[in-house]
């Protein structure tokens, strides 16, 4: 038993290890693709940072972002890869669980458990004002 | 100012933000908030977003080159995490109640601890008994050296356990990873071993950051035109920290970097007395 967890542990460590390198591999390259096209597009003006405006919605919804890149929009582009960023930490937890119920490690299952809720719960309860 | 010039200077200081973050284990952030606030006076809100976006860079970049090494403590990790990403959860409600100058003191106060935190000593003797917690929650674990396997036990889990939680709560206040009290929380209260709770903090940054960083993405606080110079200056500093580490010494860098964050950390504490942000 002690030696058939350690090979899992090991193995899902070596996957999760593979998850995070794909993961911001994946989002570098985006961000590389909508970065040049977005230099190209941009002109002579310099987007006023020193007051704080918030992002128009476009930028800041994933239904915003995918009908940004329907029409090849640069920003879109980059924020996708913003997006799969912040998504490559909460998909190892995704796999963590999935370990943890391979191991049927009750305690840990649950564990995992109420910190993906506490996320969901960050992405969908509202925060945003 | 143009709009290349700003990109390649972006870029730039975010490759060496995450070849600092990565060396000596402070995350992206603390370098990029000074960066876009003091450099290019930049709202501090877009700034956060940046640096919650750089959290993450330099912590996934780092952690799939440590993970590998089998040192991390995966349990340790995500029953911590439960503190921390509630702690961000409230740090990033509390943003906005809190007025921008006092998230520049506080960012401030919070470099200057970063800093001392640092050049501080830690524990690397193994505790040979455990608290109770500690057996039931399976916390205790060993890692791989060149002499062999070296198993360690851990104490006062209930004091690390709270630590973490105003680590996530500044974490999701300020955009930084906290590594600096996730450390503490690990090394002086739980008595984690040094090499496990450098690699089980950085493992735990990515999380942290995400859980604000799903708040601020929806608030507007990540502009794309700062964000893609972030990613892809972050990522290939980490990456370049990562190799470097094996063979260069780090002790005398990271007293230059605590000098250097320290000056940064009083100048942002005096715009933000001024109310300069």
């Amino acid at each position: 038993m002690g030696k058939n967890k350690k090979i899992t542990d090991y193995d899902m460590e070596q996957l999760i290890g593979q998850v995070l390198r794909y993961g911001v591999l994946t989002s570098g390259i985006i961000a590389i693709i909508g970065g040049v096209w977005y230099l190209i597009q941009s002109g002579a003006g310099f987007p006023n940072y020193t007051s704080f405006s918030g992002e128009p919605a476009r930028y800041t919804s994933l239904t915003g972002i995918i009908k940004g890149l329907t029409e090849g929009s640069a920003k879109e582009i980059i924020q996708l890869g913003v997006v799969i960023l912040i998504a490559t930490p909460i998909l190892r937890i995704v796999f963590s669980l999935f370990s943890f119920i391979l191991e049927k490690d009750r305690l840990y299952i649950v564990i995992t458990l109420i910190v993906l809720l506490i996320i969901l719960f960050s992405m969908f309860g509202g925060l945003k004002v | 100012m143009n709009i290349l010039l700003f990109t390649l200077i972006l870029l730039l200081g975010a490759y060496l933000a995450g070849l600092a973050g990565s060396l000596t284990g402070l995350g992206g952030g603390v370098v990029i908030i000074p960066l876009l606030t003091l450099g290019f006076h930049v709202d501090i809100r877009y700034a956060i977003g940046a640096a919650l976006v750089a959290s993450i860079a330099t912590s996934s970049g780092s952690a799939s080159a440590y993970v590998k090494e089998g040192i991390t403590n995966v349990r340790l990790g995500m029953f911590l995490e439960i503190a921390t990403t509630a702690g961000a959860v409230i740090g990033a409600i509390l943003a906005i109640y809190t007025p921008v100058n006092l998230v520049a003191i506080l960012f401030g106060v919070m470099l200057i601890f970063s800093a001392a935190m640092t050049l501080r000593k830690k524990h690397e003797d193994a505790l040979q008994e455990g608290s109770k917690l500690s057996y039931v929650l399976k916390l205790n674990g060993s890692y791989p050296t060149k002499e062999g396997e070296i198993s360690y036990k851990l104490k006062n889990i209930g004091g690390g356990f709270s630590i973490m939680t105003i680590a996530g709560v500044l974490s999701g206040l300020l955009g930084i990873g906290s590594g600096a009290l996730k450390v503490l929380a690990m090394d002086t209260a739980m008595r984690v071993p040094f090499r496990v709770s450098t690699t089980t903090s950085n493992f735990m940054v990515g999380v942290t950051a995400a859980a604000s960083a799903v708040v601020y993405l929806q608030r507007g606080y990540i502009d794309p035109g700062i964000a893609f110079p972030v990613i892809i200056g972050v990522l290939a500093g980490a990456f370049t920290g990562s190799k470097l580490l094996m063979r260069i010494n780090v002790k005398s860098l990271k007293v230059i970097f605590s000098i250097a964050i320290t000056l940064i950390a009083l100048n942002m504490i005096y715009n933000g007395i001024n109310h300069k942000f």
